[in-house]
């Protein structure tokens, strides 16, 4: 199957008052077309850089300082800001974390989402058709009726429907959850989870599915990308990661998940020690000063990826041993 | 603690309040040495040397009356600063009081005392100027009444706000917890933490007041006949706008300057004191 | 909304209340006979006796207020005694004047304000934006009634481009305006600075919000979500401080007004102070404070107007 986004080497740093801070380090992975794969790892691992680069939304003291995101076969990283802009929004899009504070307070939902179609060269009639079409699909209660209500006038649940209407609406190649159903309790959690799975099978789009959650990554994902620190420490089909983790680090998650996949909360589960300082990444090994199985040649040398299986690889010198 | 890291120290590393203390501290010297200063008496009067065009003997040239310009603005500095200087006091400490009062106090207190900030803001103050110079006799203490009056709710507001923050914070529910009493706890806790967004605030209304000094004086109603001050010398120099335009730069600039010299440090006091909000320039 | 309006116009109305309360008690209760205060100092010995008579002065206090307020709600602010006449009667003819002062300062200072404090935002750091940001100070330290003075001097005096006096020939609009430039741009010019500046400390609070984001996400062009979907956040705290700064552009007015000798509120109440005469005054001060409690009330009705989230607000 083809990959419908193919990032490579991504590494980006940001110019911090103390010095470069390597926030992304040789992010590789791709995503097939109508695929969902999901991306774990805890606060501070690079998930929210890795978006904004994505979407070309980084803050200004970020530096790209190498790979390449190829979106079927645009680069991401390389193309101008007016070819990106035609992109966002329409070939790949955004559902964000909290949607209390996702969607602009003054304008209706209805101008919002007709704004998004800007670049159509429809009338608007057709583009508030088109509003009213995904609304529903979203299942909001009549949505014609709901054009001119704005954002506080939803509850959190509809609010995160809307969202998720917005970013699907132009029916984009690629969408990326950020999170969605954080901010939203657990009976909403799973209506929203199964509207967008539905939807996906619809549009037939590949969803890039950001999520502390273990339990819905399992129940949703068939591909797995773990980060941690910046990097991506192990990669696979879901099936086999969760069955044989290779990396330390994903057993360590999945270790202190007692209930694996079953229980759901909102926090990934902790690991004792801290996240390295990534102004200064300790040589060696990333994982190496949180790991038990750590041996003098990690501290010597940066583990490649190491193949476990088809599609499956972990980087650790010690991942095939582990299995 | 080096300096540098000190209230001075780092107000010192901003050119825009080195700039700001610079002119207040040419202004304070000024006026305190008004007297060395000063070419000439203020209140001397030359009648054959009426309306004279700046010279090398008179910098700012003479007014109607053939008094020297420059001298007149220096001792208004004088005038501008103590009235300044005592309403931003008087004003501060009336404000401080009713807004931890307010702050502090149960809420009918609270609403009361808001009531009246809202009362006192909504009295245009040269109009409240004007209206209570028929009732009172012209001079300094009218227009240092009618300065507090139209400010000190100013002060009260931030005091309010930033007493109401504190309260919840739980070093202060845990002194209250044990049984400290609410004047243990304004004076202790409250009092020092409010001196800096207090402190922005005189810098900023400091300005303003002196304005009103010269504002009222130009009117009329401010600082008694013949008291140089920058608002009558604005005054004379309006009245004879066609003959001596150099009267109303001379009462104008020193006006424009210490209201820049207290802008800029306040906003750097802003930027070191409450870092918070910083970007809000 | 109708109820949060409601409140604000009941508040509103019992700040006028006490405000205008206690400057009359003042007036009253002040040592020296007020009947010479009220008449001035060229009133007779019987002139004053009937006038304390005739006004109530002889009442406790607290009935005189009240008087005057049932005789302010009857539409009758009192008699100007030493010109013979209502004292509606200048003051509302002064009214429009300052009025149009006002909303001309505001319309001109409001507009440009916001345009520079969002584009300095938009450009944040850059030389323009440094610019603005000297240029708001330096706005904003020129006293109003000095720009006034000065901009007689230049545009009036010297160059010759505006008239130095008056307020125009009744009835001739494009004149009208023409008068009303100079004291317009002397009173907004602060303004300009202190719109500006919140304008863009607020559009630069907005622009990080996670809406803003999400705008970007969906490609909606960036000069569309600066002026539009920031914007419109941000200018919500340059109303409200516009409502409340029209208690300043009164007291801006008042110079505006001798300076270029334009008829209005600010130049009725100077010229009654110097006359001393009071009834004139108190009634000028009435119409000031009730006209900055309407402004103050606009403010909260356009603020609903732009925020659905108030609108919303019981």
């Amino acid at each position: 199957m083809k990959a419908v986004l193919q990032v490579q080497n991504l590494s980006v740093d940001f110019e911090t008052q103390r010095g470069r801070l390597q926030a992304l380090r040789d992010v590789s992975f791709s995503i097939d077309a109508g695929e969902i794969v999901g991306v774990v790892g805890e606060s501070g691992c690079g998930k929210s850089t890795l978006i904004a680069s994505l979407m070309r939304l980084l803050a200004d003291n970020a530096i790209l300082r190498s790979g390449s995101a190829l979106l079927q076969d645009k680069d991401l990283l390389q193309i101008s800001q007016r070819d990106m802009q035609a992109l966002r929004g329409r070939d790949i899009s955004v559902v964000f974390q909290d949607p209390m504070t996702a969607l602009n307070p003054v304008i209706s939902i209805g101008q919002q989402m007709i704004d998004i179609q800007h670049r159509e060269q429809i009338s608007k009639a057709e583009k508030r058709k088109r509003v009213i079409n995904i609304l529903e699909k979203v299942g909001i209660p009549d949505p014609a009726s709901r054009l001119n209500a704005y954002p506080h006038e939803f509850s959190g649940g509809m609010r995160q429907r809307v969202c998720i209407a917005m970013a699907l609406m132009m029916r984009p190649k690629l969408l990326i959850a950020d999170e969605p159903t954080t901010a939203l309790d657990a009976t909403l959690e799973v209506q929203v989870l199964r509207l967008l799975q539905e939807l996906q099978s619809e549009i037939g789009c590949s969803i890039l599915f950001i999520s502390h959650h273990l339990g819905v990554i399992a129940e949703l994902c068939s591909k797995v990308i773990v980060m941690y620190a910046g990097e991506v420490v192990e990669y696979g089909p879901v099936s086999q990661i969760f069955r044989s983790p290779s990396h330390p680090y994903t057993r360590k998650l999945l270790e202190c998940d007692p209930g694996r996949i079953k229980e759901r909360s909102h926090v990934l589960p902790s690991i004792p020690g801290e996240l390295p300082d990534l102004t200064q990444p300790p040589p060696g090994c990333i994982f190496r000063l949180r790991c038990d199985l750590a041996t003098e040649k990690c501290l010597k040398q940066i583990p490649e990826a190491q193949a476990v299986s088809t599609d499956h690889w972990a980087k650790c010198h010690y991942a095939e041993s582990a299995q | 603690m080096s300096f540098r890291y000190t209230l001075a120290g780092r107000l010192l590393r901003d050119p825009l309040a080195v700039l700001g203390l610079s002119i207040i501290v040419l202004l304070v010297l000024s006026a305190l040495f008004a007297d060395h200063l000063s070419p000439h008496a203020y209140a001397e009067l030359n009648i054959a040397n009426r309306f004279a065009s700046p010279s090398l003997e008179h910098w700012l040239g003479t007014d109607n009356l053939g008094r020297d310009t420059l001298s007149r603005v220096l001792q208004g500095g004088r005038i501008a600063l103590l009235v300044g200087i005592l309403s931003v006091v008087i004003a501060g400490g009336i404000g401080l009081l009713l807004g931890t009062l307010a702050g502090f106090g149960p809420r009918w207190l609270d609403n009361t005392i808001l009531f009246l900030f809202d009362t006192m803001r909504a009295y245009p103050t040269i109009i409240l100027a004007l209206a209570l110079a028929t009732l009172m006799p012209r001079g300094l203490s009218t227009v240092i009444i009618v300065v507090v009056l139209t400010s000190f709710s100013e002060y009260g507001r931030v005091a309010r706000t930033q007493t109401q923050s504190l309260r919840e914070h739980e070093f202060i529910a845990a002194e209250r917890a044990l049984g400290a009493s609410s004047i243990r706890i304004i004076l202790r806790h409250i009092l020092p933490n409010i001196l800096g967004p207090f402190f922005i605030l005189v810098a900023i209304n400091l300005p303003v007041v002196i304005t009103i000094e010269a504002g009222m004086s130009f009117l009329g109603v401010g600082v008694p006949p013949g008291t140089p001050s920058w608002g009558s010398t604005l005054k004379d120099g309006f009245d004879h706008i066609r003959t001596t335009p150099w009267l109303i730069l001379g009462g104008g600039i020193p006006l424009i300057l210490v209201t820049i010299g207290f802008t800029f440090l306040g906003e750097a006091l802003r930027d070191v004191l409450d870092p918070k909000l910083r970007g809000e320039r | 909304m109708g109820l949060y309006f409601l409140q604000r116009f009941a508040l509103a109305l019992s700040i006028l209340f006490i405000a205008v309360s206690a400057l009359y008690a003042i007036m009253v209760m002040l040592p020296g006979d007020p009947t010479s205060v009220l008449l001035g100092p060229r009133a007779t010995e019987e002139m004053r006796a009937n006038y304390a008579l005739q006004m109530g002065l002889n009442d406790p206090v607290i009935v005189q207020i009240l008087n005057f307020w049932g005789r302010i709600i009857n539409g009758d602010l009192g008699q100007d005694v030493l010109r013979n006449r209502p004292v509606s009667e200048p003051v509302l003819q002064a009214l429009p004047y300052t009025a149009a002062l006002i909303a001309a300062a505001i319309i001109w200072s409001a507009t440009l304000g916001i345009l520079l404090g969002a584009l300095s935002a938009a450009k944040r750091n850059t030389a323009f934006d440094r610019i603005t940001g000297i240029l708001s100070v330096a706005f904003i330290a020129a006293p109003s009634f000095v720009v006034a003075l000065w901009s007689l001097l230049v545009f009036a005096v010297l160059l010759r481009w505006f008239p130095a006096i008056g307020a125009g020939e009744p009835g001739n609009l494009p004149d009208q305006l023409y008068h009303l430039i100079l004291p317009g741009f002397a009173i907004g010019l602060s303004w300009v600075g202190y719109i500006a500046r919140i304008v863009r400390a607020s559009m630069l609070e907005v622009m990080s919000e996670n809406h803003i984001r999400t705008a970007s996400a969906f490609g909606i062009p960036r000069y569309r979500i600066i002026y539009i979907y920031a914007l419109r956040v941000a200018v919500l705290p340059a109303v409200t401080v516009l409502g409340v700064g029209v208690g300043g552009l009164l007291s801006s007015a008042v110079f505006a007004e001798i300076v270029f000798a334009r008829p209005g509120i600010g130049k009725l109440i100077y010229e009654s102070v110097t006359s001393r005469n009071y009834p004139v005054v108190m009634g000028c001060m009435l119409v000031s404070i009730g006209f900055f409690l309407t402004c103050t009330l606009i403010a909260d009705f356009i603020n609903a107007l732009l925020d659905p989230r108030l609108r919303s607000k019981k």
